[in-house]
Parts: structure tokens; sequence; C-alpha cells
């Protein structure tokens, strides 16, 4: 069952120096406050697994946790580039960052099979293109009864699972909703999960059976974070804000005004502030 | 009424499209182009985002691939694996509209990076579901800012499949989908030869000239035997563009702190 913690408690108890750790949210419910948390307690030489790094790996490469990247797209969505990765990569700031780079299709698969606990997946993909030749995790095998070369990549069994989710029950049920990512594959994929919600609720009112909901046994620990995605949204609770992204790029730009900004509005603060800065946007 | 560039290349692609189309489309001009065909000679054209968003019907554009706008207005919003797995590579998909850093006259894409590899001049931000929308999707558009650091005789990195360094390696390959089939940019509309699959002006924008296009083509640029004009963007097609722009403009700015 999971156990309702702190979100401080959460991260040090589940994510340690050098794990393999996967924040999923595709554009919507990233949770940016979780990653702040891992950036607050120091983590290093963590693996970072996400389809879309956003400003969330920016600032986590940028404060120096991460040793690896594993992405299929690596900007600020509709504003240009994320300068941290970009200088982590170009110029090795603040340390090397070894990258393991796919496209979206084979990232997707790839959490699919390790929830299918299936050692690695098979598409049709990545054929005539230069990135087999830069990533020794994109192989080809021939489908046994066409032939066909399929791409294979090896599943993704991420050491710790992070979401951020619309609701749980008081027993620890999940419901996400809205665009759901592969988020309910990372989770069922890694060897533990948080997921941080935007309220603990009585009921959690899924208005269908099929909707997605992940069973209190499926999660490790659960954490109230009020606001948690913002500056990405909570479908029902707040909307995307989309002027902080094309601030971004003014404020990652340069390590000094990076810096500024991660002492100012990350390392100075708590979980706490989330709730006001989704809700100034309600 | 005048009208930029970007305007005309917009309208050009829009104009491509049509009303029974099932569009994956991208971020930027591509969903622009897909909007503008939705509010006026395609309001049937069905746009599906990699968000897993599926018969979207935006009235803003959305700023990234997955704004709330794109779930709300949708018919049904699906799980990424499924959107790659069921939709796309099973084939439901009938035209990708891409765009790039970098175009090669075949059509490849480079969204990887600028320089070496291991040791970028600039890291691009890489290629996303391009990959494999280029392999599944029936054909492909691609929209590019003419000049010749994008338009180049040698890609830094293939990261999306056109028609291959020599132009045929998609048969060769055994990738039944089309590719690329048109290219529209700011000056003009280009499309594959038959045989060589090699992309040759097919139209100039108003007021363009071949010089011009030259000087922007980083290889050496070939012209059909037929080559037309494009019209001149209407009044109603401009007015729908610029109250679509200014509609978006007003939503993203209104979230300001």
């Amino acid at each position: 069952m999971a156990s309702f913690l702190s979100l401080h408690t959460a991260i040090s108890n589940l994510v340690h120096d050098g794990d393999t750790v996967a924040l999923e949210g595709f554009t919507h419910l990233i949770p940016f406050a979780a990653g702040h948390e891992i950036i607050r307690q120091g983590r290093r030489d963590l693996t970072l697994i996400r389809m879309t790094p956003d400003l969330i790996y920016d600032q986590m490469i940028g404060s120096g946790c991460a040793r690896k990247l594993v992405f299929s797209w690596g900007g600020n969505p509709g504003v240009g580039s994320l300068y941290r990765l970009r200088d982590a990569v170009e110029r090795d700031w603040p340390n090397p960052l070894e990258i393991e780079e796919h496209s979206h299709a084979a990232m997707a698969n790839a959490y699919a099979a390790g929830a299918e606990g299936m050692p690695s997946a098979f598409f049709r993909g990545y054929r005539g293109t230069g990135l087999p030749g830069v990533n020794a995790n994109i192989r080809f095998v021939a489908c046994p009864f066409t032939g066909e070369p399929l791409a294979c990549v090896p599943a993704h069994r991420p050491d710790v699972a992070i979401i951020h989710a619309q609701r749980a029950d008081r027993q620890g049920n999940v419901l996400l909703e809205g665009i759901v990512g592969v988020q309910k594959e990372a989770v069922l994929a890694a060897r533990r999960s948080l997921v941080t919600v935007e309220e603990v609720v009585d009921d959690l009112d899924a208005r269908s059976p099929n909707a997605i909901v992940l069973p209190s046994w499926t999660a490790t620990a659960i954490a109230l974070v009020p606001g948690g995605a913002h500056p990405s949204y909570a479908h029902g609770y707040y909307s995307r804000d989309n002027a902080f992204y094309v601030a971004w790029d003014e404020i990652a730009r340069e390590r000094e005004s990076f810096a500024g900004w991660m002492r100012q509005h990350v390392l100075e603060q708590g979980p706490e502030v989330f709730g006001e800065r989704a809700g100034l946007r309600r | 009424m005048n009208h930029t560039a970007t305007e005309m290349m917009t309208i050009a692609a829009a104009r491509a499209l049509c009303n029974n189309d099932v569009c994956f489309v991208g971020i930027g001009l591509p969903s622009a182009a897909c909007n503008l065909a939705r509010a006026t000679h395609a309001p049937g054209l069905t746009l599906i985002y990699e968000s897993g968003t599926i018969e979207a019907k935006p009235a803003v554009l959305p700023l990234s691939i997955g704004d709330g706008e794109l779930c709300e207005t949708a018919l049904t919003t699906v799980s990424v694996p499924e959107m790659f797995r069921y939709w796309l590579q099973g084939g439901r998909i009938t035209l990708g509209f891409l765009g790039g850093a970098q175009v090669d006259r075949y059509g490849n894409l480079n969204s990887t990076v600028i320089g070496d590899y291991r040791k970028p001049k600039v890291r691009l931000p890489g290629a996303g579901g391009a990959t494999e929308i280029a392999i599944c999707c029936g054909r492909i558009f691609i929209t590019m800012s003419h000049n010749p650091r994008a338009m180049v005789k040698k890609l830094d990195f293939l990261t999306t499949l056109g028609h291959g360094p020599t132009g045929q390696e998609r048969k060769k390959l055994g990738i039944a989908t089309a590719g690329p089939v048109l290219l529209v940019t700011d000056l003009g509309t280009m499309q594959p030869d038959p045989e060589t699959n090699e992309f040759v002006v097919t139209a100039l924008h108003p007021g363009v000239t071949r010089d011009a296009v030259r000087e922007n083509t980083g290889w050496r640029v070939r012209f059909a035997d037929a080559i037309g004009e494009t019209a001149p963007p209407s009044a109603g097609e401009l007015e729908a563009l610029r109250e679509l722009n200014a509609r978006t403009a007003r939503a993203h700015g209104g979230t300001a702190a």
C-alpha cells in the first residue's frame, strides 16, 4: 500500500545518488515540485529518463544532479532551446552529461515494455536514420514470421518513477486524466514510485470505469502538493503557464541568471509555494 | 492586402491540406497551417497531436504539443504509447507535417545537431516523433524557412528519413509509405522529381525570383519545366490567419505573471 509522506521525506526515502529516475508527464502534469525537492536535497549522478526533458530537467541538469540523460525531444516547447541542457552537452557545464537519444516512439515502447516486464520493445522505426549509429541501444531484429527488420530497444526499468496526478483517495488510489502521457507505464515499469497529487479526497469521483486509476498497491508513496505541476498544468485545476515557459528562455540562457533564479525560487523555497504559484493562474 | 513571407508560406501550406486528411501535426507553422485550413477550405480536416489528442479542434494555436486546449477540444485523448503504437504505427494517419533545422534535396531532415554529434556546435532538440512519423504516415509535407543554412547540400545528421541520401533508400529499405511529397518554404513550393526524388521548384510565391531561390538554396537547385506562381493570399485567408494569430497572442499573454 502506498504511504502518505511529506514530499521531503518521500524524496529522501526513495531517491538516492546514482539512481535511474524517470519524472514523467507529457507537457501536462509534470512533477515540478518533486524535481525541485531533488535539487534541494542535492542528489548527484542520477540517470534521468524522460521523453521531453522540458524545464524540469533543464533545472536539474543545470543544478548538477545528472550524470546521464535518456530522452527523445529536448527543447522548450514552442519557444526554443533548453539552454542548461545545451550547456551541459556543448560545454560540459556544470558537469559532463552522457546522452542516450531515442525517438518518441522508442521511448513510449520502452516504457510499455518495462510495464509488461519484458526485456525489450519491438516496433517499426529508426530505419534509414543516423540514430542507430550513435546509440548502441538501438538495434534491429528480423520478424520471425515476415522477415521485416524491426527496431528494438531495451525496456525502461527505472529505480524510481515520479509523476503528478489530480487526486488520490484516502486509501492511496490515484486518478489521472486529460493528457495522460506515459505515466501509468512509468509507474508500472519502476521498482519504486512517488505520486504527488493536487488533493486527497474521500472519493476519486472517476466519471468512467475506464478512467486511469493506479491502485494504491502500485505506488510506493504519495505526497500532497497542491500546484505541484506548475508551470506545467493539472487538467481541471489550473492551466499551463505558457508565459513562464516563454520567460524561461531568458532566465536559463546564462549561467548567472539561471543560478540566481534557482536560488531565489527553488533553493530558498519549499513545496508549499506551488499552490500559490498555480493558484494565481487558476 | 499586403502580406508577409511567413503568411504566404502558412497559407500555401494550408491550401495543400485536404478536408479528408488525417494529419499528425507538429507545433509551429504546421499547426498554424492546419488550423488555418480548418478555418477556411477544410473544416473536416482531422488533427492529431502526438500528446494523444485525436480530432483536436483548438480555437487558439497551442504553444506546446500538449496544451490543455487540445485535450479540451479533442474527440478523445489516448495515452502516448497508444498514440504511437495503434494510431501512428497502425497506419491510421494519412499525412505527417514536419519541419527541422536542415533539409537536403531529397527531403531528409536534421533536428539533432549542428556540427559533430559527439561535440556539437549546437545541440538541437532531437527527433521527437518525427523519425516514425516519416516512416508510418501515408505521405509527408515539410515546411522550412528558405535560406542556405536550412536548405543544405549535406545534413550534419540524418534524424528523419525523407527519400534517403541518394533519393532511392525508401524503396531499398522496403518502406511502403510515400515519404515527403511537398516542401513549402517562404519563397515557393517544391515537389520531388518522379524519377530521382530530388525536390525541384514547382511554384514561386508572388514577387520571388529564380535568383533569390538559387541564392538561398545550399545545393544547385532545379526548376520544374512548368513552373507556376502561387496565387497571392485572398482577403479571406489573410483575415482568418490574422484572427487566429491574434486570438493565440491574447490567450498566451493572458497567463502572464
